[in-house]
């Protein structure tokens, strides 16, 4: 027992010290922290938005929808791919049911086919090699064609990587807010955004798809057919996105979202209108700079999301590669479809699913009563602890405050965020730090009324009530774990505070304490304690 | 100066000799509970039903009635109405629109804020949610899921530990104190939501901490006193821990009080829950599961010749108290 070397106490000093300064970012602003030379601990413990003010957005995409792109897609390459020379005659070509099927007019070419199929199809996804497309031929001459599970996997996993890029480069385009995006399971992304309470446009932006496109007006459509909804041969009818009917618009399109290069909101010249000037890439430019040519005096269409924004005549050839959507914006609209523009197409639509905000008032409210309750909390215990086990019980509780320190420097380090329920699991864990105090005094209490020494009876109260403290966390750890491996939000800001608490309090109500008890024994040698 | 001594040195309370009083009491509670939970059902939380739930806050206590009246006649469906934190703030839940358009429940929402500005002027909305079906169905089955899970990996590390009469009575015990906190809500219809999942798992594993104490302590208490009968031996080893069970309760007790009275409106279903689990799962960790063990037939010296390998010096012989 009372052989603690000096190295021992030196070095659980100074890990304690470190531990503990690194609990000191979490109490300055952040301001002063980015003045701080660079040796100087400089994570904080993050506030969550329950605490921060702020709006959680859980975005759903529809997976479905990648498996139909993908066969669409796979449509369009088989075409492409059988009209290479020596062209091949196929028909009958749908995609129903998850597959894409087609027959092969001459069944001697069915080979020829197979083998081209083999080009597109794909040599496999990733690491493990299994095929992306299972091809089949039925009735000799028919063939299907059926993404396998871990193609249309991998197709999901690009769409949503994708996906969550284009949501994080929207949201900052929105400014100054400092939003997590991350993706969650399969078909989920979590936006946070702390300090924003009104999510109305962030939502609207979300969920915009921004595919951009320009066709041509059909001229020759007969005004009285769009009205009763009857497109002409080669065009299909769209909407006018501020809801003025249809128009007819060629089925080839002329520009697409691809050829973008940027998107800013201006102003119209002239009117002083608010509108969008989009900046095409070398070869959009030199399409867009051909068919405008080509067309001159005819109405194109500027189409976002399958809506038409516009409809402007071409009046003279476009050749530097921008254009100007005007089309009855504010300042606001015309900015936000820039931002979704210029951040690209999502490729995959995206629903809002679960939502909270918070008032940055409340989550003001929230943290004074939630820190007010925990201080209370802290010198509660502590004099109930002083009052009932004296010196051992002032020991337990440096323990405790160094405990705090440690569990906020911790989560600092990991960067882990701070929640309301977080705060209970700190309170809580408060509760459960002295636990392991009042197990080895208890037990210190009972070896002394069994006879022991002094010495004797603070040796085995540690040594016994080790073992049932190492049990009892064990179990309790189990618990947090599960906790964190299923919950989601508020349940799992607690377990991680849970967990933290669970391992700093073990070795501060354990270690630590033990080292201040034995130092006080070895200086004053006691034959009685007040225990 | 006098030290304070909650719990008086060498108690002799016999424990297992009420035991039958014992269970028949928790049995009752814990159909009553279960009784309860199903007639009366959970106020369940947007987390778990979906919907959408709007706090506003109010400038003096608004009329519950006039309320009500004003968003049902928003025909967005029936509201629930609940005060929270004081007079001045009450929180409107209401059923998930019909539409899945996303911009549904921000017209909704809108549409909430905006009639109650006009009819109580200074009203301001401090947060607001909204949870969709599937969400919400899917929180539901991982809380349930979480709960179990724990249990059962709890149960099979205090049966690997100990014998395995130790890993069932844990899980008895552990179940009764989830069905007497679920039924606490049933009874008090206080908002049951995701922040009470934690509580219950934390509850869980708080009464997983008492009774491991304890059977440890009994563990212990078997391999030193092998001629002991059964009985004697849990009363001895539930005794001896009794000042640690009483005193760590207490302070728990007092941060939860804490909490519940300074940590504001947001956390007092938790603070409750809470501080509920903690009476229920010290009763049952005192009377329920080490009674248990011995209606589960666990005897002393079970595990002898692996006990006097590994702990050969723990088996000297100490006086009893």
């Amino acid at each position: 027992m009372l052989d603690f070397p000096r190295w021992k106490i030196l070095s659980i000093a100074i890990g304690l010290a470190l531990l503990v300064s690194l609990s000191i970012p979490s109490f300055v602003p952040k301001s002063v922290r980015e003045t701080w030379p660079s040796w100087m601990p400089r994570p904080a413990v993050n506030l969550g938005l329950d605490l921060a003010g702020g709006s959680y957005l859980l975005l759903e995409a529809q997976t479905a929808d990648v498996a139909k792109a993908k066969l669409n897609q796979m449509e369009e390459q088989v075409r492409a791919e059988m009209r290479r020379d020596p062209r091949i005659e196929i028909g009958d070509v749908s995609v129903q049911g998850g597959k894409l099927t087609f027959m092969v007019r001459d069944s001697a070419k069915v080979d020829a086919v197979r083998e081209r199929l083999l080009a597109i199809t794909g040599s496999g996804v990733g690491t493990t090699g299994q095929r992306e497309w299972d091809v089949a031929v039925v009735d000799s001459s028919r063939f299907v064609l059926t993404p396998t599970d871990a193609g249309l996997q991998q197709s999901i996993d690009t769409a949503m990587n994708d996906a969550r890029e284009v949501v994080d480069k929207r949201i900052n385009g929105l400014g100054t807010l400092e939003p997590t995006v991350v993706r969650e399971g399969g078909n989920r992304i979590v936006v946070q955004v702390p300090g924003l309470d009104d999510p109305t446009a962030l939502k609207k932006l979300l969920g915009q798809t921004a595919q951009l496109e320009f066709r041509l007006v059909d001229t020759t459509a007969d005004p009285q057919q769009v009205a009763q909804g009857i497109a002409p041969a080669g065009s299909v009818l769209m909407p006018y996105a501020d809801g003025g009917g249809m128009i007819a618009v060629q089925r080839q399109v002329m520009i697409t979202g691809g050829m973008l290069v940027n998107a800013t909101q201006t102003y119209d010249p002239q009117s002083g209108a608010p509108g969008v000037t989009l900046q095409l890439d070398g070869a959009g430019s030199k399409r867009f700079a051909k068919v405008t040519q080509e067309n001159s005096g005819k109405p194109f269409a500027i189409i976002v999301d399958n809506k038409v924004i516009s409809a402007p005549r071409i009046n003279e050839p476009i050749l530097g590669g921008s254009a100007v959507i005007n089309g009855g914006f504010t300042v606001q609209s015309a900015n936000e479809l820039a931002i979704a523009l210029r951040s690209g197409k999502l490729p995959i639509a995206l629903k809002v699913v679960q939502e909270s905000t918070v008032s940055p008032e409340l989550g003001a409210d929230s943290i004074r009563a939630g820190i007010t309750a925990s201080i209370i909390a802290v010198v509660a215990v502590i004099a109930f602890m002083i009052l009932t086990y004296g010196r051992f019980g002032l020991y337990a509780t440096f323990a405790v405050v160094i405990n705090v320190l440690v569990i906020l420097g911790v989560m600092g380090l990991l960067n882990a965020t701070l929640t309301l329920p977080g705060i209970a699991g700190f309170v809580l864990t408060i509760g459960t730090a002295v636990d392991a105090n009042v197990l080895i005094n208890e037990r210190i209490r009972e070896e002394r009324r069994r006879g022991r020494s002094v010495m004797q009876a603070v040796e085995l109260g540690y040594k016994e009530a080790s073992r049932t403290i190492f049990e009892a966390n064990v179990t309790h750890a189990i618990a947090g774990f599960i906790m964190l491996a299923l919950g989601s939000g508020p349940v799992r800001g607690f377990a991680v505070v849970l967990l933290i608490g669970i391992a700093t309090s073990v070795f501060t109500a354990v270690v630590f304490t033990r080292m201040l008890v034995t130092i006080w024994l070895r200086r004053n040698r006691p034959a009685e304690i007040n225990i | 100066m006098r030290l304070l001594k909650i719990i008086p040195d060498n108690t002799n309370i016999g424990f297992v000799r009420v035991r039958h009083i014992a269970f028949a009491i928790t049995a009752l509670l814990t159909v009553a509970a279960l009784v309860l939970t199903v007639v009366r059902g959970l106020n369940l939380g947007v987390d778990f039903v979906g919907g959408v739930s709007i706090e506003e806050k109010f400038t003096t206590a608004p009329p519950l009635d006039e309320v009500r009246a004003l968003v049902n006649g928003l025909g967005l469906g029936e509201a629930a109405l609940q005060q929270l934190g004081g007079p001045n703030t009450i929180t409107i839940r209401l059923p998930p629109p019909e539409s899945s358009d996303p911009a549904a429940v921000d017209a909704m929402v809108e549409k909430v804020k905006a009639a109650l500005a006009a009819k109580f002027p200074g009203a301001s909305f401090s947060n607001y949610s909204t949870v969709s079906g599937k969400v919400s169905g899917e929180l539901v089955q991982n809380g349930i899921l979480a709960v179990l899970l724990a249990i059962i990996g709890i149960a099979i590390f205090s049966w690997f530990r100990y014998e395995w009469q130790f890993g069932v009575s844990t899980a008895v015990a552990i179940i009764h104190d989830v069905l007497m906190t679920i039924g606490f809500f049933a009874l008090t219809q206080l908002v049951f939501d995701l922040n009470i999942v934690a509580a219950v798992l934390t509850i869980i594993g708080y009464s997983i901490n008492d009774k491991m104490v304890i059977d440890d302590r009994i563990r212990e208490n078997m391999r030193k006193f092998r001629k002991m009968g059964m009985r004697e031996l849990i009363d001895l080893s539930v005794n001896e821990t009794l000042p640690r069970t009483v005193m760590t309760s207490l302070t728990i007790m007092l941060a939860l009080a804490s909490l519940l009275i300074w940590g504001g409106h947001v956390l007092r279903g938790f603070a409750s829950a809470m501080m509920l689990g903690i009476v229920v799962g010290t009763y049952s960790s005192v009377y329920v599961s080490s009674s248990l063990l011995i209606t589960l037939g666990l005897k002393p010296g079970f595990r002898e010749a692996k006990a006097d390998a590994s702990n050969a010096e723990r088996v000297a012989p100490r006086d009893l108290p």
